[in-house]
């Protein structure tokens, strides 16, 4: 390969980029939703555990949202910066989406947040309360957005193309914005992202809870961290289940591709693979572990059905789209679609059997080793996030329209090799300099615990004593830089 | 009404607001080394947009998203155009943003001051790299027939891109002292008041100068809008000499609102200026974008329009509201109390 490819290494920088914005993102939509639990049952039943859970969260919540904001900046100018004949090509249909998510959901997030981080002292409770809720809202709006733009890079709606055949035109919003993909990939993307938000929850409590340290906090959140991730894996499941239904009807090559299918297979024969190795190159199979039937039914939900191969779908688009390779790099989409599959659903293990060591009437206490796997009920949805983005994004190659636009016709013609060298090397630098930063701050966070209320008669709440006072009678500390 | 020359004012207001607000955000940043004398006043003076900042930076993001919305073309060659000098600006966000969120989360002087450092290289560099970007913009770029740039990030930096740079420093500078001032009591309050005075005076010089030659080149290109440039650019002149002496006269609210008025009036001037072009092409002139070549379709901008009537309301209420919860001063013995129960 070529070092100086504007194409590649433009390639390299968004795909970098966005998987580290997103590492931010989840975290983002779920602790949020967790925190503005956490403080509505403050509110609601005056329990002053239920308050240090928020501030302890809703700190770690913080540390994280400060970079997932600064490094959104970057996605929305890298369009125009590295990709400005696709910016040309798609912004009188994909441009308006980023417009209303900034209109609609951004500003409301930021400064709602605003609120909620420095109004603690200067709002009345209730509307305080109000604020954290309504910067999820705006949080989980714009993911919607943001994912149907996305969705129409999947899967194209709502568009003619313009008489000169320069661009593509947006014709229904209506329908660019509910996406038949997008309605999918968004529940996907919350759920995954309450996993990751319920795994936080669960190995910090795993680390107090395994030296014994404020129990009586952290045992009601280690509780509600494994319930939350075995719902929320639940809702992955389902969404994800509509997805593959979706991805089969619109991009049926994706399909394939997750499951290194050549050729067209039906019923019995589209069997799903769990495991297998071939050989170096990928095109032959040595062997594998395969369940008979499953390939089909995921595909249409019918177990007879037929699931198109990718020497035929390659053969389909040769003859659609002139001579060309449709095929995504298949070692990249059948393995992220695994691991995507494996992360989420060990994580999910892990929590049913730690509700089942943590049961009210457990006679054993949690084995040591038990505490130590819990802490990774944290990294295991994000690892699966980031993979199942890598599948879907990978999964599109080589379009980054499809069907109009090809990835390698929407790279910026004007900007050199050397630049794009130059701005990815500034960017994996300070990215790698801000994540070590960033990790350390939520450990650092993390391990202290929760913060001790101040009474504002009776001296300080630790723990559970006194948790049944009334709610008035605490200080709670201001924000302040 | 063609709806894309409607636009072109709605991104222009955007921008008004981006600069207005995250205008004395970097002039806040900026004041850091001056009126951070111990670290209490520099959490004073930091404090004082810890509430609004990212707000404000939100302003870029939506100015951005409706430029890719409105004006793809435009969007698309000013970005990767201006390729370099936009990846300064992100990478000084970046630094700005996370300081303002990690600083105070460690003990140690040394961490602190790390982060100062960065907060100050982090207001003063976009600050310099807007004023060059958007003088840039109104004075032309080398554009070929497909509207690509084809020059490099040193063809930006020509005397009239350099002094819109330091313009801009210099008016963000006095804009943000006039905020701090505002916003804050003691040897903070007193020693923002002083130094606005006297960059004040200084930004007036150069901000003169900047605005003549806008006003000249404008002229000498014939701009259509001329008159109202000309009325603009008097504007932004007069309210930032009346910024100063309202000042002087202890009156900070006044004199913060006149810099609020400098700022949106000096942007008015360079985009009555540029009107109807949106990236004059110094090169091919077949390469000049102008507002109808940029923009989307109708039925796009239609949409746009009405979520910009019904949002931007909105948005400005509850933004105004939360200035409003925000008003009191950042005093000293505030953060010096907080950060006793801090510890």
């Amino acid at each position: 390969m070529d070092l100086l490819d504007p194409l590649a290494l433009a390639r390299w920088q968004f795909g970098l980029t966005t998987l580290y914005h997103f590492l931010f993102v989840p975290l983002t939509l779920g602790m949020g939703l967790v925190v503005a639990i956490f403080q509505t049952t403050w509110v609601r039943t005056g329990n002053v555990r239920w308050l240090q859970l928020t501030r302890l969260f809703g700190s770690l919540f913080l540390i994280n949202f400060a970079m997932g904001v600064v490094t959104g900046i970057v996605q929305e100018f890298q369009f125009g910066m590295n990709w400005s004949d696709y910016s040309r090509f798609v912004g009188d249909v994909f441009g308006a989406p980023l417009a209303f998510e900034g209109l609609l959901a951004f500003f409301l997030e930021a400064t709602f947040l605003g609120l909620w981080i420095f109004g603690w002292d200067r709002l009345p409770k209730k509307l305080h309360l109000a604020t954290i809720w309504i910067a999820w809202a705006g949080a989980s709006i714009s993911a919607y957005i943001i994912l149907a733009a996305n969705a129409w890079m999947q899967n194209p709606v709502g568009y003619t193309m313009s008489a000169d055949g320069k661009r593509a035109e947006m014709t229904d919003f209506f329908a660019v914005v509910t996406n038949r993909v997008a309605l999918a990939t968004f529940p996907h993307t919350m759920f995954a992202s309450f996993m990751f938000a319920a795994g936080v929850v669960i190995a910090v409590a795993a680390w107090h809870l395994s030296r014994k340290q404020h129990i009586d906090i952290m045992r009601p959140a280690l509780r509600f961290g494994l319930w939350f991730m075995i719902a929320s894996f639940v809702g992955v499941f389902i969404a994800g289940d509509l997805l593959g239904l979706q991805m089969v009807a619109t991009q049926p090559m994706k399909m394939a591709s997750a499951e290194a299918l050549y050729n067209t297979a039906c019923g019995a024969n589209a069997s799903f693979s769990i495991f297998s190795l071939g050989t170096p190159d990928g095109t032959q199979e040595i062997w594998s572990l395969r369940v008979p039937y499953l390939l089909a039914f995921l595909s249409e939900h019918d177990f007879t059905a037929c699931v198109q191969g990718i020497n035929d779908l390659q053969a389909q688009y040769t003859t659609q789209w002139g001579p060309g390779d449709y095929t995504p790099t298949i070692w990249i989409t059948y393995w992220s679609f695994r691991w995507m599959i494996g992360f989420g659903g060990l994580a999910a293990v892990i929590s049913a059997v730690g509700l089942w060591l943590t049961r009210k009437n457990a006679k054993r206490p949690v084995p040591t080793w038990a505490w130590k796997v819990a802490i990774w009920s944290a990294p295991l949805p994000l690892f699966g996030s980031l993979v199942g983005w890598i599948f879907t994004e990978m999964g599109r190659q080589p379009w980054i329209v499809f069907g109009l636009m090809r990835t390698a016709n929407g790279v910026s013609p004007n900007v050199p090799g050397w630049t794009v060298l130059i701005s990815l090397i500034a960017f994996t630098a300070i990215y790698a300099a801000l994540a070590v930063v960033e990790f350390r701050l939520i450990v650092k966070t993390a391990k202290a615990g929760p913060f001790p209320i101040l009474g504002g008669k009776s001296g300080e709440f630790e723990g559970g004593e006194k948790r049944e006072a009334d709610a008035d009678d605490i200080h709670i500390p201001t924000t302040v830089y | 009404m063609d709806l894309s020359y409607l636009w072109f004012w709605i991104v222009g207001v955007l921008f008004v607001g981006y600069f207005v607000l995250d205008g004395f955000d970097f002039g806040v940043g900026m004041s850091l080394p001056f009126l951070g004398k111990d670290d209490i006043s520099r959490r004073q003076v930091i404090n004082t947009i810890g509430p609004v900042w990212d707000l404000n930076e939100t302003w870029l993001i939506v100015a951005g998203a409706c430029l890719f919305a409105a004006f793809p073309e435009w969007y698309a060659t000013l970005f990767s155009g201006f390729y370099l000098a936009l990846l300064l600006i992100l990478l000084s966000l970046i630094l700005r943003g996370v300081s303002f969120e990690y600083r105070h989360r460690g003990a140690s002087e040394k961490w602190k001051r790390r982060f100062d450092t960065l907060i100050v290289i982090g207001s003063v560099l976009p600050a310099l790299l807007w004023g060059v970007a958007v003088a840039n913009i109104v004075q032309g770029v080398p554009l070929d027939a497909d509207h690509n740039f084809t020059g490099s990030l040193l063809t930006l930096l020509n005397p009239y891109g350099l002094l819109g740079g330091v313009t801009l420093v210099l008016v963000f500078f006095t804009h943000g002292l006039y905020f701090v001032a505002l916003k804050t009591d003691g040897q903070v309050h007193t020693d923002a008041k002083r130094l606005a005075t006297k960059a004040g005076v200084v930004t007036v010089v150069v901000a003169a100068a900047f605005l003549i030659w806008t006003i000249v080149m404008a002229a000498s290109k014939g701009a259509p809008a001329l008159g109202f440039a000309i009325a603009a650019a008097a504007i932004a002149a007069v309210a930032l000499i009346a910024s100063i002496l309202a000042n002087l006269r202890d009156k900070q609210g006044w004199a913060f609102t006149f810099g609020v008025l400098t700022v949106a009036f000096a942007v008015l001037t360079l985009w009555f200026s540029l009107f109807p072009n949106v990236m004059p092409s110094t090169t091919d002139p077949a390469g000049t974008l102008t507002i109808e070549n940029a923009s989307s379709t109708p039925y796009t901008l239609t949409i746009m329009t009405w979520a910009a009537f019904i949002f931007l309301p909105l948005v400005l209420l509850y933004q105004g509201w939360t200035y409003w919860v925000f008003r009191k001063r950042v005093t000293r013995s505030f953060i010096e109390k907080a950060a006793a129960s801090a510890h």
